[in-house]
């Protein structure tokens, strides 16, 4: 294959493994992040790398990759000792790394991401001419088709990180890294990304497969090394471990996966949702005739692929729809109508109604990132009387309260001083919630509770929710994890293009008929739909033809 | 108005544009990197002050241009290890340099030639001279074409037809070359250019450099081209002009070209009509000769549709964490 490096550099020796690492540490300040870390990774295997969030995961992969320098410890990339002091000598050496952040110039095409860094010679129209001729040779041969002459910023987030896949293939990476790939995804991308990596395997390629998520572990890897506080807890073969016992090690003790919870005893309606229309500043239709109830003492959950409207369902709720948005319909709040557009329907208004939100996006929406803890801890509601004496916020009682949701929360560190971000996502969502439900809302909004979370918080955020609607409030839960969904929820409605496709009892459906409502097919046609969904066709493009020596 | 009296005109707004669209270019090359540059003013500022002044001493304007490269390097250098090196807020830095420069330049001119700030008038060999281009003369006769080619065209200095020949050449290195190519993508996402193996702090160095050296020119044309010595601010918020010029030709260098010669030409008119006689009223100087700082007000409260700078432009770069 093509590339830049000279192969022959590279010593093959088919007994040592292609990936050594040898007591590897590295602190931030006084975090300790990896913790004499040594593992190996064996030739032509995909080897997982499975922990919690602020495991040290993606630390020891930056370190590999020559992004961060270790404090100690040794590399060893086929047997060789190698001293990795940047991304060049990573490079160099056969190893390729796709970012969780994907590392790509937005307003470039995707040949100019390609060649960045790699180009051959002092002009650009050489490198770019045999960077076409190669791409569409490695699109032929791992169903990795992107238009070229596309920039990444019109392109789809699947898209983008194949873009990342081939810039790793481009500069030959025999070991490919790949940190957390299925996070951005839609199951349809999830699953032809690990057919992408099946096949990259099949060629002989090392591939670290970095994920929280078990199932995707159990499904395509041969060996698994589980991350816990830093240190690597456990390695082993896939084929010899089950998910409830990678789940221990993760955490370190036992936990539930499936969440236990009486039956609902639904009372009255608290939120009446009727023909609420949106249509964005552009004019585009984000939800259309939506209508639902959602009764005290139960949980409501809208299932959905991200970007079906659940996100302007949810803002429009707490009062805060986008701007230029233009908004029908009614909503009513304990039996009295809630203002949609007028200036009683701002965000402030809905909580002192008694509308809690957990937000989807905590970083952006639910936190400010640089202020510290307990200022966090009181948002929204900093004009609650426990919070002001006179004239004055009472900083102190808002820090006295913040200590105490942060030991009922059991939030990590207890320091109510700390910024926001310096607290891994876990804790930071663990934050919110606290905040949220502690002010007893009548309804609480929960977008996407549990992303980016760790087991150990996704397991205690359900506890709370359910607590909550045991003690007789309403909630809607969006969330794109159908498990958690399904595990939750007392009712399920899908969205689909704006739209709820049909509303299901748990108990009384299945991820199967839940994927086909996700996807847009009603129950009408569900009979004609039964050569399943066409994946992503949108998005599949076929490289011009053209010959590789074509303009730059 | 006459053809002899515009091409007067237009004559002017080049030799008026030439110091602004050279600052312009310097400050395409540190903002595409990623480093916002508000410190065009002060390393004009010095460039203008060091060619006067060693071209008064020595009688070469060459050499004063080297100085004047020398000066603005030597800003543009502390702009870097500041906000490059250090990681500092690139404006402050920028606000730091243009007031260094404002202090520093009439210190040193008290203080060596004792002149209130001033630097000697140059005259004749100090000074670039006009360069007569090749048949000038003998196509002078030959209408319009001959007297644009004689009268406009040809007799500017050096530096003039050094500033034209850039935009060109600025457009070719940026998206025809590797180097063009890293420093867009550093300005835009400097991680994918250090995951990529290349080094961020070198890449942006370089532009800074650059644009160092382009500013320098700048200066030195104001003080040894355009005019004939150094006189205390005689930058006139030029910098601040050129910045203007940068934002509304959305960091592009042809564009940055027209944009240019709108002030340019702007300027000249104020020149040349100091009271502009509009039938009903007469336009005062004074409003005519603010008309420049005026559009670039306009300019820089975006009434001329949204410019996006380069993503990552004004942050430093650290990693992760």
């Amino acid at each position: 294959m093509p590339g830049m490096t000279d192969k022959a550099k590279r010593p093959e020796t088919a007994s040592s493994p292609a990936i050594e690492l040898r007591g590897i540490s590295k602190s931030f300040g006084p975090v300790q992040a990896n913790k004499n870390i040594s593992f190996k990774v064996a030739r032509g295997t995909v080897h997982g790398i499975i922990g919690e969030n602020g495991a040290g995961k993606s630390t020891l992969m930056s370190i590999l990759y020559g992004f961060y320098k270790p404090d100690s410890g040794e590399i060893l990339v086929n047997g060789q000792p190698l001293n990795v002091t940047d991304s060049l000598t990573a490079i160099r050496a056969g190893i390729g790394m796709v970012f969780q952040h994907f590392k790509l110039v937005q307003n470039f095409t995707v040949l100019e991401n390609i060649i960045l860094g790699v180009e051959d010679g002092k002009l650009l129209r050489p490198s770019l001419a045999k960077a076409r001729g190669v791409l569409k040779q490695l699109a032929a041969e791992y169903q990795l088709n992107v238009d070229p002459d596309e920039t990444i910023e019109e392109l789809s987030v699947g898209h983008q990180q194949r873009v990342e896949i081939l810039k790793a293939l481009y500069r030959q990476a025999d070991i490919l890294i790949l940190d957390e790939p299925t996070g951005v995804l839609t199951p349809a991308e999830a699953d032809h990304l690990f057919r992408i990596l099946e096949g990259l395997k099949a060629e002989g390629k090392t591939i670290i497969l970095i994920t929280h998520k078990l199932r995707e572990i159990m499904e395509i890897t041969d060996n698994v090394s589980v991350m816990r506080r830093g240190e690597m807890v456990a390695s082993v073969k896939t084929s010899e471990t089950s998910p409830e016992q990678l789940a221990e090690l993760m955490v370190g003790r036992k936990v539930l996966l499936n969440v236990k919870k009486s039956p609902a005893k639904p009372a009255q309606p608290v939120l009446e949702v009727r023909d609420l229309q949106l249509a964005d500043d552009e004019g585009v239709q984000r939800l259309r005739n939506v209508s639902f109830d959602i009764h005290a003492g139960e949980i409501f959950g809208i299932a959905g692929v991200s970007g079906n409207g659940q996100t302007q369902l949810l803002e429009l709720l707490g009062g805060y729809p986008e701007k230029g948005s233009t908004i029908t319909g009614s909503i009513r709040m304990n039996g009295q109508e809630l203002d949609l557009t007028g200036t009683r329907s701002d965000a402030a208004t809905r909580r002192a109604r008694g509308i809690g939100h957990i937000p989807e996006d905590r970083q952006s929406e639910g936190l400010i990132m640089d202020f510290a803890a307990w200022e966090n801890s009181a948002f929204g509601y900093h004009h609650a009387a426990q919070y002001n004496s006179g004239l004055f916020m009472n900083n102190n009682a808002i820090q006295q309260d913040a200590q105490e949701k942060m030991e009922r929360f059991d939030i990590r560190p207890r320091d109510p001083h700390l910024a926001a971000r310096n607290f891994s996502g876990g804790n930071q969502q663990k934050i919110v919630v606290a905040r949220e439900i502690e002010r007893n809302p009548d309804l609480l909004l929960v977008g996407q509770p549990t992303r980016g979370v760790d087991i150990g918080a996704i397991e205690f955020i359900h506890k709370r929710i359910i607590e909550l609607r045991d003690a007789g409030k309403a909630i809607l839960l969006v969330s794109v994890e159908l498990d958690e969904i399904l595990a939750l929820s007392d009712r399920i409605a899908v969205m689909f293009d704006g739209r709820i496709m049909g509303e299901r009892l748990p108990s009384e459906t299945t991820t199967g008929e839940l994927g086909l409502l996700m996807a847009g097919v009603t129950d009408t046609e569900r009979h004609d739909a039964s050569e399943g969904i066409p994946p992503e066709a949108k998005h599949v493009q076929e490289l011009p033809d053209e010959q590789a020596g074509g303009a730059g | 108005m006459d053809f002899a009296t515009i091409i007067q005109i237009l004559d002017s707004a080049i030799r008026l544009m030439t110091p602004l669209l050279l600052a312009c270019l310097a400050g395409l090359y540190s903002e595409r990197s990623g480093v916002f540059d508000i410190g065009l003013e002060g390393k004009m500022l010095m460039a203008a002050f060091s060619s006067a002044a060693v071209a008064a001493v020595t009688g070469n304007p060459w050499l004063g241009l080297l100085a004047g490269i020398g000066g603005s390097m030597a800003l543009a250098a502390i702009h870097g290890i500041a906000s490059i090196t250090f990681r500092g807020n690139q404006l402050i830095a920028g606000v730091a340099i243009n007031f260094l420069a404002s202090g520093l330049t009439i210190l040193m001119g008290q203080r060596f030639f004792g002149l209130g700030g001033r630097t000697p008038s140059l005259t004749g060999e100090g000074r670039f001279g006009e360069i007569t281009l090749p048949l000038a003369d003998t196509l002078r006769n030959v209408p319009v074409l001959g007297r644009i080619y004689a009268d406009l065209i040809s007799g500017h200095s050096i530096l003039v037809y050094v500033a034209f020949a850039l935009v060109p050449l600025t457009w070719w290195v940026l998206f025809r070359t590797r180097f063009g190519l890293r420093l867009r993508a550093v300005g835009e996402n400097p991680a994918s250019v250090d995951t990529a193996g290349v080094s961020v702090t070198r890449l942006r160095f370089a532009a800074i450099a650059i644009c160092g050296i382009l500013c320098g020119l700048a200066g030195a044309y104001l003080a040894t081209g355009l005019s004939a010595g150094f006189v205390k601010e005689m930058t006139a918020g030029r910098g601040f002009i050129a910045l203007a010029a940068l934002i509304f030709a959305k960091w592009r260098p042809w564009a940055a070209l027209f944009s240019t010669f709108l002030f340019g030409l702007l300027e000249a008119i104020a020149n040349r009509y100091p009271d502009l006689d509009m039938g009903l009223i007469t336009v005062p100087s004074m409003f005519m000769n603010a008309l420049p700082y005026i559009l670039t007000v306009i300019i820089l409260a975006g009434f001329v549709g949204r410019a996006i700078p380069p993503r990552a432009g004004g942050e430093p770069y650290v990693k992760e964490r």
